[in-house]
């Protein structure tokens, strides 16, 4: 029986072994061939490791971070992201105190309605939303954080009331009574209460924020900022000849920081995405 | 003290209702106002009725996007769900490193649909050339092949740690008992396992089912819908009825087809919840 067992658990850990490997390599050859040399780069030779040919070292990276407007892009990239999930944090969590501790018919349409918007699909409001945020200028990366407060607040505020039902409300009373008023219990009880969730939604908002493509895509006013997914498809999108080499170093470019920025906080991705599945 | 915040309404309510309003509920009615006109821009929008549903519904590149994407739905639902689950299962055994496995297989999630999507498509283009098989952008079949293995590849991780949480949350006497009763790994898996981790697996396929009928990113940088719209799935074909063509009808057919598919995806999710849902046990 237990020879028996060994078996079987060598075999699964070879069988995970080669999952492991099929997970790596597509990330791996973008890689390897973003060492290449542009005319080395073609069907045939894609799947080789540089050699002493076609090695140009970190020559397309310097040529994607001079010329393709990727400096650019990065930077919208990460204003948008960062006022967004900022933004998304502190209204939504506030909404959420109101709508846990205050039984009335607007805590319970608004719920009802953020649950609502978790399903909708983008599509049902691409044209309209791209349209109302063009009249109210809303359309440049320092503003569209509002749109994505609104677009965003679904899942956030399912998530924060989830938690808060579980706060005991006396933790609250108790700091009323002794003279705080709303925001003073908000700011210095639920807050550091709440810090789990904080980080939970933190990642997944932001997860979704740092690669939404059409939203951005739709609002921006597309000469004048491009985030970097609108930079990979307008890259690719447009005809002719694609310079392979700067494209995937671009796109190396783009997934190392997340790699190396998941490999940190992985205990605290995992959480959160634990915590957020909840719904349902 | 209820009384207290309900006064402070302004400050805690407002702002997150305020950017909801612009952001979700304004466009969405006007959106379904939409839906019943003629239009370019929404000042110049005319009335007419259900004329836009009518064309929708004998769109035939709609309903083979319809097809298409179900097809899709159902293939990757269960290939996700079946492979995240045993990887699940083999994590939660004592495997040696399972920390590095779970690292791996969730890092795809991170990275965008568009980036993603390119990744695949060199990838893919590579070893069809190799295998001198038409490339993607020539055969839907493979572009639907493509598709699947990408959303695979992406979204295994991602279910196979809500299982992981799900099995771990499983008592340990639950199981220790049935052993000591004398079942076999099948029927723990079974009679114990399956049924325990069912609220797991009403999320993860509420999720996956989702994800694959919004499925948007992915297939516009995989295959962009390729050959002559065959690989379109319907997120795409809403944007190409909306964005790849000018006159004043298409816009209008756009916004018919949005709020039907709106619909298709919140029937689907109900019903799917109701059932898995039926199927839970109480532990």
């Amino acid at each position: 029986m237990k020879a028996k067992e060994k078996v079987a658990r060598a075999i699964v850990f070879v069988v995970l072994c080669i999952l492991t490997l099929f997970w790596i390599y597509p990330v791996f050859m973008i890689l390897i061939n973003s060492l290449k040399g542009d005319k080395y780069i073609n069907t045939d030779t894609v799947f080789q490791l540089p050699n002493a040919v076609s090695f140009t070292g970190f020559s397309n990276y310097l040529d994607a971070l001079s010329s393709k407007g990727f400096a650019a892009a990065f930077g919208y990239s990460l204003v948008i992201t960062v006022s967004s999930a900022v933004l998304i944090l502190l209204c939504t969590s506030m909404c959420a105190w109101y709508i846990t501790r205050v039984h009335g018919i607007l805590s319970k349409v608004c719920y009802a309605l953020f649950v609502f918007s978790m399903v909708v699909p983008f599509q049902m409001l691409m044209f309209t939303l791209a349209s109302t945020a063009d009249r109210i200028d809303l359309d440049t990366p320092y503003n569209i954080c509002i749109i994505y407060l609104g677009f965003g607040a679904g899942l956030a505020v399912f998530m924060f009331t989830g938690f808060m039902k579980s706060i005991p409300l006396e933790i609250e009373e108790a700091a009323m009574i002794d003279g705080c008023n709303p925001l003073q219990t908000f700011f210095q009880i639920v807050l550091p209460i709440l810090k789990p969730t904080l980080i939970s939604v933190t990642i997944l908002e932001t997860m979704w924020l740092w690669n939404d493509y059409l939203l951005p895509y739709l609002v921006l006013d597309r000469k004048k900022y491009m985030t970097i997914p609108i930079l990979i498809q307008y890259f690719r999108g447009s005809y002719g000849h694609v310079e392979m080499g700067p494209m995937m170093a671009c796109i190396m470019m783009t997934v190392i920081p997340i790699i190396i920025m998941y490999i940190c906080l992985q205990k605290y991705i995992i959480k959160g995405v634990i915590a957020g599945a909840v719904k349902g | 003290m209820e009384k207290a915040i309900r006064r402070y309404w302004p400050v805690f309510v407002l702002p997150t209702l305020a950017a909801f309003s612009v952001g979700f509920i304004y466009p969405f009615v006007q959106g379904l106002y939409l839906s019943f006109c003629k239009f370019t821009t929404i000042k110049k929008a005319t009335f007419i009725g259900f004329g836009n549903y009518a064309y929708a519904f004998q769109d035939e590149s709609f309903w083979h996007s319809f097809w298409f994407t179900a097809l899709f739905t159902v293939v990757s639902t269960v290939l996700i769900n079946v492979i995240a689950f045993a990887i699940a299962l083999a994590l939660t055994n004592k495997i040696k490193g399972s920390n590095v496995f779970r690292t791996v297989f969730f890092m795809p999630n991170l990275i965008g649909g568009i980036v993603l999507g390119y990744i695949w498509q060199i990838l893919l283009n590579c070893v069809l050339s190799l295998m001198e098989k038409p490339l993607l952008a020539l055969n839907a079949t493979y572009g639907f092949i493509g598709l699947t293995i990408l959303m695979c590849w992406q979204q295994i991780g991602y279910m196979m740690i809500i299982y992981i949480a799900g099995l771990q949350s499983i008592p340990d006497d639950y199981i220790e008992a049935a052993k000591i009763d004398g079942a076999t790994t099948g029927q723990i898996l079974f009679k114990i396992k399956i049924p325990n981790v069912m609220p797991s697996i009403t999320i993860c396929s509420f999720l996956t089912i989702t994800n694959g009928f919004k499925l948007f990113d992915q297939n516009l940088a995989l295959t962009g819908g390729e050959p002559a719209h065959a690989s379109e799935m319907l997120a795409l074909n809403i944007y190409n009825t909306f964005y790849s063509r000018s006159g004043a009808q298409w816009k209008g057919y756009g916004q018919a087809k949005a709020v039907i598919f709106c619909i298709m995806v919140i029937l689907i999710s109900m019903i799917q919840l109701k059932i898995t849902k039926s199927k839970e046990v109480q532990q």
